[in-house]
This record gives structure tokens, C-alpha cells and sequence, in this order.
């Protein structure tokens, strides 16, 4: 018969419509500024720095070795090294980033900066909502609009963050390690050579 | 002696009609009318734009031009690394990044000799498909679209497909753009919850398939439309390079996982659906019986997925320098084939970098397939066609 197929149709779009009333399977739609979907954990919008501890300029992970500028495929990050050296988390003396931009209206949001860093220190952040009417100083951050405590970096990423700062303190405990047993054999050399002095002078 | 300029009194003869445009193109007796469609023309799937000369309502000659989405991928891609180039190639077709990543990240294997594990090459399977099945879905929605029918099975289409598009936001962290593939590998391992959530919308599948396929397949208004509209003969298909979906709804047997057996897909068991008449109602149905059998090796693929390392632990991520030498790498994108070909000096960037697109080459037999129907239907051949711009102009 004519028309039985658009009937059919007809028939799936009326069982849609009146379903979407009572499975949520057929409305997926929220409201979206009063309903809001938690973003996934594995959400990446734009990087930020992470910081250990308090202050954010004295605990900046960053040791500005440009990795992430080198590796940037549209080349938004802009890295400029400092003159000084400052202490890090492992107490070697490092650089630090004394500027530090990024340009969010270039960066694509790819996470190759987040996948190069070897020091954990650049990470994508899951906030979305930044718009601006300054449309040049608003989408050009600095170090202190990227820094972030590492807080919320485990607030936002918890599985990542854990797995992250577990392999940070095995880093920090092989260079205690280190150091300790560096330590020891620099008083155990110290010892011989003073025994073999010792012993010359006797 | 200076003469004075002489200025002639007499107002040049011109002949009739010297300010009206020069009369249009003619053909015999009657008049050409020449039509620009696009660049913002809905049915243009971006900006694409067609100039036709009509005969009344018939096309008698179809122009295609394209290009204003040209970004240069390709020169750009000779000059940074090779991780630098994955996410661009999100953006080459941005429905179905996930292959685009795939392709590329086979070429590069090709050229360095690396080993992918067996959960990333099941991971990829899962990834490819689970694409494949979307970009039907919503390439049908699209094409129903231009047919007339505003919304109902494009946002149908759409409902579902932003359900594996939640997958890949989960997996990868984007819903698009995904970044996701590694030489040697995938960039992160998929979870077991994830696991689960991808069993899920992989079993909701079917029913939408059938649900989708119960709103239109015996629809009157759609046979009346597409049937025995836009012909693709084989012999033009095979001499033109048209792969992919396209190929097959004219009957030609060539499917790249077949031929190929490229990743893993000679362990799944599935067929390869050919059409008969190669009008735009083959192309939608070989589409949708591609889908399902896309959900067949889904199902096997999740069944069967091994635990393991999903990258290769030596592959080199960051400074990667292939060997002096060249590969090609090619993959049935959901669109056709889709290929890269990479030259190594032995630098740190491809000294060549070309992507085979899929949507250009099936584009180019536009004309012939458009020429004595009328402007409407070009409108539905043209969206069965099923291209994306980012593809075409790169």
C-alpha cells in the first residue's frame, strides 16, 4: 500500500517523542546553564602549571627546559628561562620559568606539552567557560593565571594525579637514596683518606 | 605651434543593450542558466561550492570547486615532527579523527619497523568501528537532511553518535579532536569501566540500527527520491579511484580490511555488503548494513580484547628520526581509503608528508554522476557522496 512506509516512520517518531517523556534513554538533552553534566576526568581543555605546597612562585614544578615550547605544534607557548637557579622538590638547583605565557586562542587543546614534560609540571585543565571581551590580554595567560596548586589538580584528574605523585615520591626517594649513600661513601673516602694520611705521617 | 585639443561634439554610437550583462552562455535554441551553489549553501556540508549550468531544471554541466578550507597540512607537516603532525590529522576528516590517527600512526610504523602490542591493535579495532558506525549513522541522517526531512533522522543519528562520542571523550579526553594514537601504539589504556561503558552503547546498537532503518528504509517519499537517481557505473567508480562505501554500492568488491588485512581484522569474522545499482538508495543501504557489521566485529573485538601493554615500552615518542626511506600506509577510513605517504631524509620531519583523501577522489566523478538530473537531486547526490571539507582541501 501507498504511504505504509512513511507510516511506519511516523509510527517510530510518535514512539521517540512520547518516549523521550519517560526513558531518559530518548532524552539526552539537558537544560545546559542550570543542568550541567560533570566533565569526564579524562577531559582536557587548556594546560595549566601545577605548584607544590602554598606559594605558588616558590612552588612551581617548572624547571623551563622548553621541552613543550620546542614540541608544540602551533607553538603557543612562550618560555623565557630564568637567569638564577631556585631549589626544586628534589633540592637540586633548577631554572625556573621567569615568563611563562600561553596562548589559549592558539593552543589547540592537543596535549603534546602535558606528554612530553618529564617533570610533571604542565597539565590540562577541564575548565571551559572562559570567555572574555578582552579578546588579546584575556587569551594570553600568564604564569600566575596557569599556575594551580596540586590540589586541584587531584581534584579535577584523581586517578592521574595519584598515579603521578606516587611515581614523584619513588623519584624522590631513589634520590634520597642517593644521596645518602653518596653521602656515606663521601665519610667512608673521607675516613680512608685520613687513614692513609694517618698512616703516612706514621 | 601648439594646437588646441580638438574635442569631437559627437556621442559615440553604441549599440543596444551595451549596459546590460553580456547575454548568458547558450546552448541551441534555448538558454543556459548558470547557477553558483555554496560556498554557504546548506547542502554544502561546509564550504563547498558547485557552479551548474542548468537547462531548465536539468544539469548540464557541473563544476566543482573547492579549496577554501585549504590550511596547508600537508607543507605544515614537513616542517615539524612526526608527533607534531597526529593532531592535525584529527582535522583532515573531523568526524572520524580516530581513523585519520590510525592511518597516519600506520604509515609511520611502516617506515620505522615498530611493533604495535595486541590490546592497542584491539583498541584500535574497537576505536576504527566504533567511528565507522557513527559516521554512517550521522552521514544518513545528513544525507536525509538534504532530502527534506529537517531533523528527525539527523538528530536520531545524532543522539546516537554523541553516545560514542561520550566513549571517546572518556577514553581520550576530547570528543573530536582526539589525539589518541602513537607510533608503536595508543596513548592511554582503556579502563575496564571504560570497557563496560563501550559494551553497553555497543549493545544498544542493534535496536537503534533497526529503529533507524524502520523510520526510512521503506519510506515511499525516500525510494521515490534516490532510487535510480545519481548512477555510478563500476567501470567509472574503478577508473576514477572512488573507494569506500561509494565503490561498493556500485557492486565492486574492495574493502582495504579485506584486501589488506592491515591491524587485525583477518581474525574477525564479517562480509562486505555490495549494492546492485549504484544510485544514492544503494549508497544509504550499504551504509547502513556496513554498520551492522561494524557492530558485529565490535562485539567480537570487546569480547575477546587481551590485558597487556597498549604502547610498545621502546617506542620513541618524543625526536622520533625514521631511516631514509618512504612508506605508504593505508586504512578503510569510513569515507573510502584513506592513505598517507611519508618520505624520510632521516630528519626529525617528513621530507614529503601526502595524504590520499578519501572525500577528494570520490568528489571528482561529481559531474558525471549529476549530469540530466535535475537541481534538486544534485543536492542528494552530493550529500550521498559523504565527504567532509576539512578532507578535501586540507
Amino acid at each position: 500500500m501507498l504511504g505504509e512506509g512513511i507510516l511506519k516512520g511516523l509510527a517510530e517518531t510518535a514512539r521517540n517523542f512520547f518516549g523521550s517523556y519517560f526513558s531518559a534513554e530518548r532524552l539526552t538533552t539537558v537544560e545546559y546553564p542550570e543542568q550541567r553534566i560533570a566533565p569526564f576526568e579524562a577531559a582536557r581543555v587548556f594546560p595549566f602549571l601545577v605548584y607544590d605546597g602554598a606559594d605558588w612562585q616558590a612552588g612551581l614544578r617548572c624547571v623551563s627546559c622548553q621541552i613543550c615550547e620546542k614540541e608544540c605544534p602551533p607553538k603557543c607557548i612562550y618560555i623565557e628561562k630564568s637567569k638564577d637557579k631556585k631549589p626544586d622538590a628534589l633540592g637540586k638547583p633548577q631554572f625556573y620559568p621567569a615568563r611563562f605565557e600561553i596562548d589559549i586562542s592558539v593552543c589547540m587543546s592537543c596535549q603534546i606539552c602535558v606528554e612530553v614534560c618529564p617533570f610533571e609540571s604542565i597539565k590540562m585543565n577541564t575548565e571551559f567557560e572562559l570567555s572574555t571581551s578582552d579578546r588579546f590580554g584575556g587569551l594570553l595567560l600568564d604564569r600566575e593565571k596557569l599556575a594551580r596548586s596540586n590540589q586541584y589538580y587531584h581534584q579535577i584528574h584523581p586517578t592521574e594525579a595519584a598515579a603521578v605523585d606516587a611515581r614523584l615520591a619513588a623519584d624522590k626517594a631513589r634520590a634520597d637514596a642517593k644521596a645518602v649513600s653518596a653521602a656515606a661513601a663521601a665519610v667512608a673516602k673521607a675516613a680512608s683518606a685520613a687513614a692513609a694520611t694517618a698512616g703516612e705521617g706514621a | 605651434m601648439n594646437q588646441p585639443h580638438s574635442y569631437s561634439s559627437t556621442v559615440t554610437e553604441r549599440p543596444e543593450g551595451w549596459n546590460r550583462p553580456a547575454p548568458i552562455e547558450s546552448r541551441g535554441e534555448r538558454e543556459l542558466l548558470e547557477v553558483a551553489m555554496g560556498p554557504h549553501h546548506p547542502s554544502t556540508h561546509g564550504v563547498f561550492r558547485m557552479d551548474l549550468a542548468l537547462d531548465g531544471e536539468r544539469v548540464v554541466r557541473l563544476k566543482p570547486e573547492f579549496g577554501y578550507l585549504h590550511r596547508n597540512h600537508e607543507k605544515i607537516a614537513e616542517g615539524i615532527s612526526y608527533l607534531a603532525s597526529m593532531p592535525y590529522t584529527d582535522r583532515l576528516d573531523y568526524t572520524c579523527s580516530m581513523t585519520n590517527n590510525w592511518a597516519y600512526a600506520l604509515a609511520v610504523e611502516k617506515l620505522t619497523g615498530q611493533e604495535v602490542p595486541e590490546r592497542a591493535e584491539y583498541l584500535r579495532v574497537i576505536l576504527g568501528e566504533l567511528t565507522r558506525v557513527q559516521n554512517h549513522l550521522s552521514a544518513i541522517g545528513f544525507l536525509i537532511q538534504d532530502m527534506g526531512a529537517s531533523g528527525t533522522p539527523l538528530m536520531y543519528a545524532f543522539r546516537q553518535r554523541e553516545k560514542i562520542l561520550d566513549l571517546f571523550e572518556g577514553l581520550t579526553g576530547a570528543r573530536m579532536m582526539v589525539n589518541y594514537m602513537r607510533f608503536g601504539g595508543c596513548r592511554v589504556d582503556a579502563s575496564p569501566a571504560w570497557l563496560d561503558e563501550a559494551r553497553k552503547v555497543v549493545a544498544g546498537l542493534p535496536a537503534f540500527v533497526d529503529e533507524f532503518e524502520a523510520l526510512l528504509r521503506s519510506n515511499e517519499i525516500l525510494m521515490a527520491r534516490t532510487q535510480g537517481v545519481g548512477v555510478l557505473r563500476p567501470e567509472l567508480a574503478v577508473n576514477a579511484g572512488v573507494t569506500g562505501p561509494m565503490l561498493r554500492a556500485s557492486g565492486v568488491n574492495y574493502d582495504i580490511r579485506k584486501v589488506d588485512h592491515y591491524g587485525i581484522y583477518d581474525r574477525f569474522n564479517f562480509r562486505v555488503p555490495l549494492g546492485d545499482h549504484g544510485d544514492v538508495y544503494d549508497r544509504f543501504m550499504i551504509r547502513l548494513l556496513e554498520a551492522r557489521e561494524s557492530i558485529k566485529i565490535l562485539e567480537a573485538a570487546l569480547k575477546d580484547i587481551p590485558v597487556g601493554p597498549v604502547i610498545d615500552p621502546k617506542a620513541k615518542i618524543r625526536g622520533l628520526r625514521p631511516k631514509p626511506g618512504e612508506a605508504y600506509g593505508r586504512i578503510e577510513a569510513p569515507k573510502g581509503e584513506l592513505g598517507f605517504y611519508l618520505i624520510s631524509d632521516g630528519g626529525p620531519n617528513p621530507y614529503r608528508y601526502r595524504v590520499r583523501p578519501p572525500s577528494l577522489i570520490n568528489l571528482t566523478i561529481l559531474e558525471d554522476m549529476c549530469l540530466g538530473h535535475d537541481v534538486a537531486d544534485v543536492v542528494l547526490i552530493f550529500g550521498s557522496v559523504d565527504i567532509v571539507l576539512g578532507e578535501v582541501d586540507r
